[in-house]
């Protein structure tokens, strides 16, 4: 182990980028390399929306009401006879935008909340974290609930609502992080050796919390997925026409007993892209640091 | 040990602050005059006796003396009284909450009882099929959507095969067959996440704990193989499935929003949401306030049984 290298910290190989290390390991895991492939196929068709979408979204076709697989519809369609493969592929754009707009903010704003409560410790460390178990107590559902009552259902607000409940995870994981790597020699030499404490921050605890917050963010963009979904089932997210996957199932519930393909499809795809950021998620820990088990939520 | 939980008890109490204070400025925040939400609909008042609304709810306050005057009131156990309906919102709220709690202790017990023994004999059996299939299903469980797996499951159930009611609420107490009848599907669909999680965990728990020394003596000492798992090595294989039952709380309460949603149950989820829309922040207000304080409750007694499950650990020292 060189110096300034926690079990945290990316692997530094001599001859490979660590990226491509850890891509080249992650394919070699048979479910995460399952889980980069659907990522890929999601980020792909959201992407290419445009050129592959068969049908605009929104066009309604009355010959073919609540139809099931067919040749026109190749998923079905809804109660107004709009193409549901259309739709989920709209829905997957929305379902990557919230959710790395939410983890983007959680990182954003609780990387340095964690940073700040290492630096400063005492009193302002205690606010923080005080803060922060506020902010957990408090069902995300609900913030998000009560954001879209104030301020409507939309992408800004529903990315605000699921990035605020990721923001006192990241903080306590780079807590947590730096609170250890603050104990080190290293760091009590490099202190000695008059190196000041902002810049112990930036040489040290920061990249120590790079690999941490890496897995975090990974489990967090599922989570992102299924609190998008269930915003909009019952109803305060982003609001029709716009197709999510949560709104989809939202209008495809009073339909259960007539047409159920219209409740199947939205919820698999929900799950198997959640799944995948989970396979993702836990395959990077296991590269970067198998001990964060206990440190990383799940 | 005393000494600690008073002291544990004691920091809530800036964290309860926080959360109401966070709540307060929130509902505030939401545009629409709270006065609308007064008086009924199609009632038309003139500017005199609106200020007297404002004036007797105390609306024509600053935010903080609004908020203090809530909280004077809060500590006396006085949570006000919803503006939709007058009635006193403790009073609502504790029948909502015995609701709620009614199929988040069916959903968790369930989870408990499926979980933690699948999750062992998926250590013990580990790499047999008994083992893929319970970590298979533990993967899946987390992943899943709880209301997509609710909404798939009145589709067998209830449309489909016709066995189990889909929609509403009938009290256990009072017609327990009903009761659980209703309850079967909403608890079945909020406690699949956490049987997932308690699986998962009892699973690489019990894993490590059969690795140690101590197995290997309590075997060579002649005991039993079912000895030496129930006894010995669940103790502390429970250690980590007490965490995830501290962290649960939180998510059955969120998980209920959308669960009760969907099946009509009224509990304090749907409550809240209504309330929320309704912009009926006394009740929004309270809510939240019994949010936190079962939540904080349950994350000291997760520390306290962790130190009577592990005599290593001790508090207040």
């Amino acid at each position: 182990m060189t110096e300034g290298t926690l079990p945290g910290a990316l692997p530094a190989l001599a001859t490979e980028r660590p990226a491509v290390a850890i891509l080249r390991r992650l394919l070699a895991m048979p479910q995460a390399a399952l889980g980069v492939v659907v990522i890929l196929l999601t980020v792909l068709a959201a992407l290419l929306a445009p050129w592959i979408v068969p049908v605009d979204p929104e066009e309604m076709d009355f010959d073919n009401l609540l139809s099931g697989i067919s040749a026109e519809h190749w998923l079905g369609s809804d109660q107004m006879g709009r193409d549901t493969l259309a739709r989920l592929i709209v829905g997957a754009q929305v379902a990557l935008m919230v959710s790395i707009g939410a983890v983007g903010l959680g990182v954003a704003l609780g990387v340095p909340l964690g940073l700040a409560s290492v630096h400063f410790r005492g009193f302002l460390d205690d606010v923080i974290m005080r803060v922060m178990d506020a902010l957990v107590v408090f069902p995300s559902l609900l913030i998000a609930v009560g954001l879209a009552a104030a301020m409507g259902g939309s992408l800004a607000t529903v990315i605000l609502a699921i990035g605020l409940a990721n923001v006192p995870w990241m903080a306590r994981v780079v807590r947590s992080q730096g609170l250890t790597v603050r104990e080190l020699d290293y760091v009590a030499a490099a202190q000695a050796g008059g190196m000041s404490n902002v810049r112990i921050i930036v040489r040290h605890i920061l990249p120590n919390s790079v690999a941490p917050v890496i897995v975090q963010a990974t489990l967090g963009m599922g989570y992102a997925v299924l609190t998008e979904a269930a915003l909009g089932f019952i109803g305060v997210g982003i609001q029709p026409p716009t197709p999510t996957w949560g709104n989809m199932l939202q209008q495809a519930f009073p339909m259960l007993d007539q047409q159920p393909l219209l409740s199947v499809v939205p919820g698999l795809a929900i799950f198997l892209l959640v799944l995948a950021f989970n396979f993702v998620g836990d395959a990077l820990r296991d590269i970067l640091d198998p001990r964060l088990k206990g440190v990383v939520a799940t | 040990m005393w000494q600690y939980i008073v002291r544990r008890l004691l920091q809530m109490v800036p964290v309860l602050a926080l959360v109401t204070f966070l709540v307060h400025a929130l509902m505030l925040a939401i545009p629409g005059d709270p006065v609308r939400a007064l008086i009924g609909p199609g009632e038309v008042l003139d500017e005199e006796q609106i200020a007297l609304i404002r004036k007797e709810h105390h609306l024509d306050e600053p935010v903080l003396v609004q908020y203090g005057i809530w909280l004077g009131k809060a500590v006396q156990g006085d949570l006000g009284r919803s503006t939709q309906n007058q009635r006193p919102v403790a009073e609502e709220l504790g029948s909502r909450a015995l609701v709620t709690l009614q199929f988040g202790i069916v959903a968790w017990i369930t989870a408990l009882f499926v979980g933690v023994p699948a999750g062992i004999a998926s250590a013990v059996y580990r790499g047999r099929p008994v083992d893929y299939v319970a970590t298979v299903l533990s993967i899946g469980g987390v992943a899943i959507p709880n209301f997509w797996l609710g909404i798939m499951a009145i589709l067998l159930f209830g449309v489909t095969l016709g066995w189990l009611p889909t929609q509403g609420y009938v009290d256990i107490f009072e017609d327990p067959v009903e009761g659980l009848r209703h309850m079967a599907l909403p608890a079945f669909a909020l406690g699949v996440t956490s049987c997932a999680l308690i699986m998962r965990q009892s699973r690489s728990a019990m894993l490590e704990v059969l690795a140690q020394d101590y197995m290997r003596t309590a075997r060579a000492k002649g005991l039993s193989e079912r000895v030496v798992i129930w006894i010995h090595a669940l103790r502390n294989a429970l250690l980590p499935v007490v965490t995830v039952f501290g962290l649960q709380t939180g998510r059955i309460f969120a998980g209920a929003v959308v669960i009760e949603t969907l099946f009509g149950i009224p509990g304090m989820g749907n409550y809240m949401v209504q309330a929320i829309f309704a912009r009926d922040f006394v009740v929004v207000q309270g809510g939240v306030l019994l949010m936190a304080v079962s939540v904080l409750t349950a994350n000291l007694v997760t520390d306290l049984a962790y130190a009577w499950l592990d005599p290593r650990i001790k508090y207040g020292d």
